[in-house]
C-alpha cells in the first residue's frame, strides 16, 4: 500500500499540470528560496543557480556544471535530476528553479502551457537510437531488421515515452514490426534488462549505451537519423538568478557544452 | 486486531478523548491525497477513459494475478507463519527477520534480486530453462512471483503474531488428547487461525494489487502480459494525466471493494 500512496501522491501532482485553469504556480517576482538576490552589478556571485535537467544529462551536466562554476567564482550550480516528465509536473506546481532542460520537445511544450518558462526554448543537443546488445554482440545483430529474427528476446520502450515514440517511428520507416517481451516506461529500464542479459537486445538511446561502460555494446543502425529527438533548454519564469540563467544555457549551448555533450555521445545543434 | 474498540457498545466510553487529535490527523493523511486526486479528475471523462481496451487488460490482469499470488501467500505463507511461531529449531529467531526482507527491501531492488535469481542468467533461472525450456522473465508467472514476494511477509506477519499471542495451549491439550500433529493442525491450529487469515489475505491482496517495482523489474511491461494497473499508470502518466488519475481512481475503488468484501469476516471473527 505504501508504493500506491506514493503513486497517487505523484498522480495528484500530475494531475496539477493539466488544469490549465489555475493560477500560474510560480510567482514572478518571489526571489528563489535558495538563492539569494545577486549584488548589482557582479552578476551572480555568491548566487546558487537550480538547474531542472533530464536524468540523460546528469554526467554531462555534472561536469559542465563544474566548468560554469570555475569561470563564475562564487556562483554554484544545483542539479534535480529525473525523469522530464516528472520534471515539468513538478514546475508547474511551483517547484523553485532557474533553467529547465528537457529530454524532448513535447515536455517543453508542456512546461511552456503550463505558464513556467520565460522566454523561448532552445534546441541544444539529439540524441538517436542504438541497439543495445551484450558486449561482443554474441547474436550477431547487425541491422534494425535482424531485431525480428525468432528466438531473439527485445525489449523497447513503450510508445508513449520519447524512446518508445522514436521507435516506432523507425518501425514505420522501415516497415519492420517488433515484437518486443516488454515495453518499458523508461530508457534505463530497457538497458538494465540487456544489461543483466534477460534480453538479447533493446532500443535505446546512444548516451544510453555510452554510460553504461562496457556492459552493453551499441549497434548503431542508419534509420536511427529518420527519428532524432532534439533536447530543449530554456529558462525557467520567475528565476531569481535570470541573467545567470542565460549564461549558464549560452554555456551549454557554446562550445564547452558542445564538447562535453559530443563526448557522451550526443549530437549538438548548429545555431 | 482485537477489537476492544467496538465489542461492546460500553466500551466506546473508554477511548481516551485525547487519542482523537492524532486519530483524526492520521484519517486525514489517508484521505485528502485521495480527496486531491478526486478534486483534479474530470468525472466526464471518467467513463471514457476506463473502458480503453489497455486499461481493462490491465484491470482484468491485475485481479488475476492479484488473487494467485494472494493464493500462493496463503498455501506457502501459513505454513511459514506456523513453523517460525511453533517449531523450536536453532536459528529460529534469524529465520523470522529473514522473512521481514521483503518489507525492507525497495521493491525495486527485490525485482533485480528476483531477476538475478530467476532470470535467463540467473542460477535458477538455468536450470529451469534447461528442465523445462521455459523463461520466467517477462511472463505473467514472472508478474505472480513478484508480488508473491513482497506480499508474503505482511500475511506471515500477522499469522505469526496472532499464533504467538495465542499460545498453543489447545495444541498441547489436543496432543496429550492422543491426537497427532497433522490432525492437531488441520482440527485445532487452522480453525483458530483463520480470523488471522483473513486480515492476511486482505493485506497480501492489496499489497498485490499496488505492487510496482518489483513486477517492472522483474517482469517487465507489455499490455495483456505484464502490465499491471499500477504498471499502466506509471505509462499513462507519462502521457495522458487524467487516464493516469482515472486509473488510480479505479485502483482505489478495487481495493475498497476488496477489503470491504473480505474485511467484516475476518475482523468481526477475530472478536472473540
Amino acid at each position: 500500500m505504501k508504493k500506491l500512496a506514493l503513486g497517487l501522491v505523484t498522480v495528484a501532482l500530475f494531475a496539477g499540470a493539466c488544469s490549465s485553469s489555475d493560477e500560474p504556480s510560480t510567482k514572478t517576482d518571489a526571489p528563489s528560496a535558495t538563492a539569494p538576490a545577486p549584488k548589482p552589478g557582479a552578476a551572480g556571485s555568491g548566487a546558487t543557480l537550480t538547474v531542472y535537467a533530464a536524468a540523460s544529462l546528469t554526467e554531462s551536466f555534472t561536469d559542465l556544471s563544474k566548468q560554469f562554476e570555475a569561470k563564475h567564482p562564487g556562483v554554484s550550480v544545483k542539479f534535480s535530476f529525473a525523469g522530464s516528465s516528472t520534471l515539468v509536473q513538478q514546475l508547474t506546481n511551483g517547484a523553485k528553479a532557474d533553467v529547465f532542460a528537457s529530454a524532448d520537445q513535447t515536455n517543453m511544450d508542456k512546461a511552456v502551457q503550463g505558464g513556467v518558462i520565460d522566454g523561448l526554448a532552445a534546441p541544444f543537443a539529439t540524441n538517436k537510437l542504438t541497439i543495445a546488445v551484450a558486449p561482443g554482440n554474441p547474436k550477431g545483430i547487425k541491422s534494425f531488421a535482424d531485431l525480428n529474427r525468432s528466438g531473439l528476446t527485445v525489449v523497447t520502450c513503450a510508445a508513449q515515452v520519447p524512446c518508445g515514440s522514436a521507435a516506432k517511428k523507425v518501425e514505420q520507416s522501415t516497415g519492420v514490426t517488433l515484437k518486443p517481451a516488454s515495453e518499458e516506461s523508461d530508457v534505463k529500464q530497457v538497458l538494465a534488462k540487456v544489461q543483466s542479459g534477460d534480453a538479447d537486445a533493446g532500443l535505446v538511446y546512444v548516451t544510453d549505451a555510452k554510460s553504461a561502460g562496457g556492459k552493453v555494446q551499441g549497434v548503431d543502425f542508419p534509420e536511427a537519423s529518420g527519428a532524432i529527438n532534439t533536447y530543449p533548454i530554456a529558462i525557467v519564469k520567475g528565476s531569481a538568478e535570470a541573467e545567470l540563467a542565460k549564461e549558464f544555457e549560452d554555456f551549454v549551448k557554446g562550445p564547452e557544452g558542445k564538447a562535453e555533450l559530443n563526448k557522451v555521445g550526443f549530437g549538438t545543434v548548429e545555431p | 486486531m482485537n477489537g476492544w474498540l467496538g465489542s461492546n457498545p460500553a466500551s466506546h466510553s473508554r477511548v481516551p478523548w485525547v487519542l482523537a487529535i492524532p486519530a483524526t490527523l492520521a484519517l486525514a493523511l489517508v484521505v485528502l491525497p485521495v480527496v486531491g486526486l478526486l478534486v483534479r479528475t474530470d468525472l466526464s471523462r471518467l467513463p471514457s477513459l476506463l473502458v480503453t481496451s489497455s486499461s481493462l487488460h490491465a484491470l482484468r490482469l491485475s485481479l488475476v494475478t492479484g488473487a494467485l499470488s494472494t493464493a500462493a501467500c496463503v498455501l506457502l505463507g501459513v505454513p511459514l507463519a506456523v513453523v517460525l511461531a511453533r517449531a523450536s529449531i536453532p536459528g529460529i529467531r534469524f529465520l523470522r527477520s529473514i522473512v521481514l526482507l521483503p518489507l525492507v527491501l525497495p521493491p525495486v531492488v527485490g525485482g533485480l534480486a528476483l531477476l538475478y535469481l530467476l532470470g535467463r542468467k540467473g542460477f535458477l533461472g538455468i536450470l529451469i530453462t534447461s528442465l523445462t525450456g521455459q523463461q520466467i522473465p517477462f511472463t505473467t508467472t514472472a508478474v505472480v512471483i513478484a508480488q508473491t514476494f513482497v506480499a508474503m511477509p505482511f500475511l506471515v506477519v500477522s499469522l505469526e503474531g496472532a499464533l504467538r499471542g495465542s499460545g498453543d495451549r489447545y495444541e498441547q491439550v489436543a496432543s496429550t488428547l492422543g491426537a497427532r500433529p497433522w490432525t492437531v493442525f488441520r482440527r485445532v491450529t487452522l480453525p483458530l487461525l483463520l480470523p488471522s487469515i483473513g486480515s492476511g489475505v486482505v493485506l497480501s491482496f492489496a499489497r498485490a494489487l499496488g505492487e510496482f517495482g518489483a513486477t517492472i523489474t522483474f517482469a517487465g511491461s507489455l499490455e495483456d502480459v505484464t502490465r499491471t494497473l499500477p504498471l499502466e499508470v506509471y505509462t499513462q502518466a507519462e502521457v495522458d494525466v487524467d487516464s493516469a488519475v482515472a486509473l488510480a481512481l479505479l485502483l482505489i475503488v478495487v481495493a475498497i471493494l476488496v477489503i470491504a468484501v473480505a474485511r467484516p469476516r475476518s475482523w468481526e471473527g477475530g472478536l472473540r
